[in-house]
Order: C-alpha cells, then sequence, then structure tokens
C-alpha cells in the first residue's frame, strides 16, 4: 500500500511583525507586548553576549525595548525584517556601552576574550532558536578559522576592527577583508536575501 | 579611496568602525548603491548571529518594559505609513527560511500538530509523535556537521534550500514563497537516482513556504527534484521538474 505521507502542515509562521510594529507606531501598548514577546529572547541573548554582565545587559535591553516604541514610525519595511531591525538596534546599543565602559575602565584581559565562544550553549527550551543556533553553529563552520574570530570578535564581543587586528596580530587591511569576506560566506551559507 | 572604501561593508555591517570612520562610511553609502545593498545583506546576516544567541528572558521583565514605555513618548512618523499589502509581501520574503523551518518545526513539536498527515486514520498521539520525531530528524540534518546546503532559485520568486546530511542519509528541502500549486495538485519531491526519479514525499499544498524532511534515505541520490503531481502524488512524474537541484559536494 503506497502511503500518501505530507510534510509539515503547520498553518501559522509566527507573528505579523511588521503589521504589530506599524500597531505599535500608532501607540499600540499590546501591539508592542506581542513584538516584546517575539524580540525580547534575542535581543537579551545579543546583549548579554556583547556585554556579559547579566544587570548591566537587561539594563540595555530594556533601553532597546524603549527604543522600539519610541522609534516604531521610523521602521521601514523595505529595508529589511522587524527582527533584523531590532538587532541591529541591539549590537548597535550594546557595543556603544561596552565602549564607554572600555574608555573608563580597563578592558577585560585580551586572552579571556579570544578564549570567550559565543553563547550557544545557553539553555533555551525554544526548538525554535535551537535550530537557528544549529544552523548558525554550521554555517560558522564553513569559514576559515581567521574569518570565523574576526567575525565572532566583532559581533559577539563588540570589538572595532582595529581591536580584533591588535588581537590577532594580522594587518588592518586583512580583519576588513575577512570581515566582509566573511559575512559574504555566511549569507550565502544561511541564504540571507534582502 | 573609494576602492578602500568599499571593503568596509563588513567592519560597518558588524559595528566595528571608529565613529570617524562610520561618518565618513555613511557619507560614502549615500552615493554609492552596490555598498548601500552589501550592508543590507550583511547586516541581515549580521542579525542571524544574534538570533542564534537568543535566551529566554526573565519573566518580570515584560512588565517592567510595558511599564517603561507607558511614560515613554513616541516620535512621530517621518514619511506615511506603509500600505498594510507592503508589508505583508516583504514578511515572507524577509523571514529567514532556516528561521521559518524553525518556526514549523516548533509548532510541531510542542503543539503536536500533525507534521505527518497519514491518508489512514492514525490517532492524534501517534501523529504526534511522528511530528516530534520528524522535527527532531530535521534538526539533526540541519545540525550534522557534515550538512551541506545548495540554494536555488526557483520561478516565480520561490527559492529552495537543500541541505544534505550524508552521515544521516538524510536531506532537507527548505522551499520559500513557492506559489500555491494548482487546485487538485500537489507539489511532489524526488530523488534523482542518475535521472531515475524516487518519491521522496510530498509538500503541504496549503503551505508556500515550509521545511520538509525528505521521506526515504538519500542513497545515491545525486540532489533532488520537484514536479506538480495530481493529489496524492505519483510513483513516478508525470510532468516536467519544476526544479532540479543537486546535493552539495564541497
Ligand atoms: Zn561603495
Amino acid at each position: 500500500m503506497k502511503e500518501v505521507v505530507y510534510i509539515s502542515g503547520v498553518p501559522s509562521a509566527g507573528p505579523d511583525l511588521p503589521m504589530l510594529l506599524g500597531q505599535v507606531a500608532r501607540g499600540d501598548q499590546e501591539a508592542f507586548g506581542s513584538v516584546y514577546d517575539a524580540v525580547c529572547g534575542p535581543v537579551l541573548g545579543l546583549v548579554r553576549s556583547v556585554l556579559r554582565d547579566p544587570a548591566q545587559s537587561e539594563e540595555v535591553a530594556q533601553e532597546v525595548l524603549t527604543e522600539v516604541w519610541r522609534t516604531a514610525a521610523r521602521y521601514r519595511p523595505e529595508r529589511g525584517g522587524v527582527m533584523n531591525w531590532v538587532l541591529t538596534l541591539a549590537h548597535r546599543r550594546a557595543v556603544d556601552r561596552v565602549r564607554s565602559a572600555q574608555a573608563s575602565a580597563d578592558r577585560e584581559h585580551k586572552a579571556a576574550l579570544l578564549d570567550r565562544t559565543p553563547a550557544f550553549d545557553q539553555v533555551t527550551e525554544q526548538v525554535e532558536a535551537r535550530l537557528e543556533r544549529e544552523q548558525v553553529r554550521r554555517c560558522l563552520r564553513t569559514l576559515t578559522e581567521l574569518q570565523r574570530q574576526s567575525v565572532t570578535l566583532a559581533y559577539y564581543q563588540g570589538l572595532t576592527y582595529r581591536e580584533v587586528a591588535e588581537l590577532l596580530t594580522v594587518p588592518l587591511g586583512t580583519v576588513k577583508t575577512r570581515l566582509r569576506d566573511g559575512l559574504i560566506r555566511l549569507r550565502d551559507c544561511l541564504g540571507v536575501s534582502t | 579611496m573609494n576602492a578602500e572604501l568599499h571593503t568596509l561593508t563588513g567592519a560597518y555591517a558588524l559595528h566595528a568602525l571608529s565613529d570617524d570612520e562610520r561618518e565618513e562610511f555613511e557619507r560614502h553609502l549615500g552615493d554609492c548603491e552596490a555598498c548601500t545593498q552589501e550592508v543590507r545583506e550583511l547586516t541581515a546576516t549580521a542579525a542571524r548571529l544574534g538570533l542564534a544567541v537568543s535566551v529566554t528572558p526573565p519573566p518580570e521583565m515584560k512588565a517592567a518594559a510595558l511599564r517603561r514605555i507607558s511614560t515613554v513618548r513616541q516620535e512621530p512618523p517621518v514619511a506615511p505609513a506603509p500600505a498594510r499589502p507592503v508589508a505583508a509581501r516583504f514578511r515572507g520574503r524577509r523571514m529567514a527560511r532556516f528561521a521559518l523551518a524553525a518556526c514549523m518545526a516548533v509548532t510541531a513539536g510542542s503543539a503536536g500538530v500533525a507534521v505527518w498527515q497519514h491518508q489512514s486514520a492514525d490517532d492524534a498521539q501517534q501523529q504526534a509523535r511522528a511530528a516530534q520525531q520528524q522535527s527532531e530528524q530535521l534538526a539533526g540534518v540541519l545540525a550534522a556537521p557534515d550538512a551541506k546546503a545548495t540554494t536555488g532559485q526557483l520561478a516565480g520568486g520561490a527559492s529552495g534550500t537543500l541541505v544534505v546530511a550524508h552521515s544521516k542519509n538524510q536531506a532537507v528541502f527548505v522551499a520559500s514563497s513557492m506559489p500555491k500549486p494548482p487546485s487538485g495538485k500537489v507539489y511532489q519531491l524526488w530523488f534523482n537516482d542518475a535521472g531515475t526519479m524516487r518519491s521522496a514525499g510530498l509538500m503541504d499544498p496549503s503551505q508556500t513556504t515550509e521545511a520538509v524532511l525528505l521521506s526515504g534515505p538519500v542513497d545515491k541520490a545525486s540532489g533532488m527534484g520537484i514536479t506538480v503531481e495530481p493529489s496524492g502524488g505519483s510513483p513516478a512524474p508525470t510532468s516536467a521538474p519544476l526544479a532540479l537541484m543537486n546535493f552539495a559536494t564541497a
């Protein structure tokens, strides 16, 4: 007997974030709650990977969420998805914070930065997050060692490309190129299209 | 000068420039369409790195966030808000394919929604188990150390990513924005065994974007094909393939 198998068949692919954000822009606090549910986990995880300190991370994540509320009207769907927009804001804020902290106090010992691995091992029960992580890890493995180190130090640690060059003792121009070709390779592996 | 600036797209997308350099590069972006497009793509790529370190926030954060925004004044729109259809159109296109795959797997896994719909009336529990199992197998293929992906454009703006893990002898197809099949028809997937097509299951006709664990072992297949078949599928293709994709070899 031939068994007919339909694969998948789940009607929903998550909330309609651009629509919700449109409502947020018009002052809808309930819609903000739904956007919060979708973005808070990624925002907090990203900020934490850059800042490390849990209390400070929560504070910066709250600042990011407030910025989403405040500037929702500025979001332009033609420039990318809501998650992309929010995570770009979050990364910008986390990086600003880590650099201002750096100016007053000594940044962690350099060797410690190199030892740090992205927080891929964070416990999360969400299958969705787990799949995304596995996919990103798999694609990071397709990068050369120097591409991978440059990209992860810049993104997850918030280093400037100058700091990356110093840390890895490679020329500035090399780091610039590795950041670019590393991201291009990731883009292709992840199938990112805009 | 400009040739030098073009290479800064990656560093810019990662916020890895100094303030001065960033300002200079942003001026450059104002009149370089190529860099603008590349920055868009690389920024979206960087966001995927962020998505990958997602955590479960402490529950009290939400109340705090809602309290906080209730006292914050919003900026007025700088331009008329985009019409709803635009947002809807972009939503489909912009969502990362694998994120979508994951959404489906999570619903299947947690809520017990049938991922496999057998024509025979299986009981719901069995379906839920199969769903769970499939979502795990799907995750297993994506996570396999030897998993390799090929991405291709299909007709009508759709795209597909084919991931093969030879260590698991399994493959996953992630379709994005496939047009709905004509009424009474389904998309059928096939393993390509040196030109002979072996059925690898049907896609759900109500879905235009989905992740599919190809049913059956990869074995010696060199790739995958998609055809449109009458509901229920066919033992062999009855129409020319819409797409043929080879498994990545390197
Ligand atoms: Zn340029």
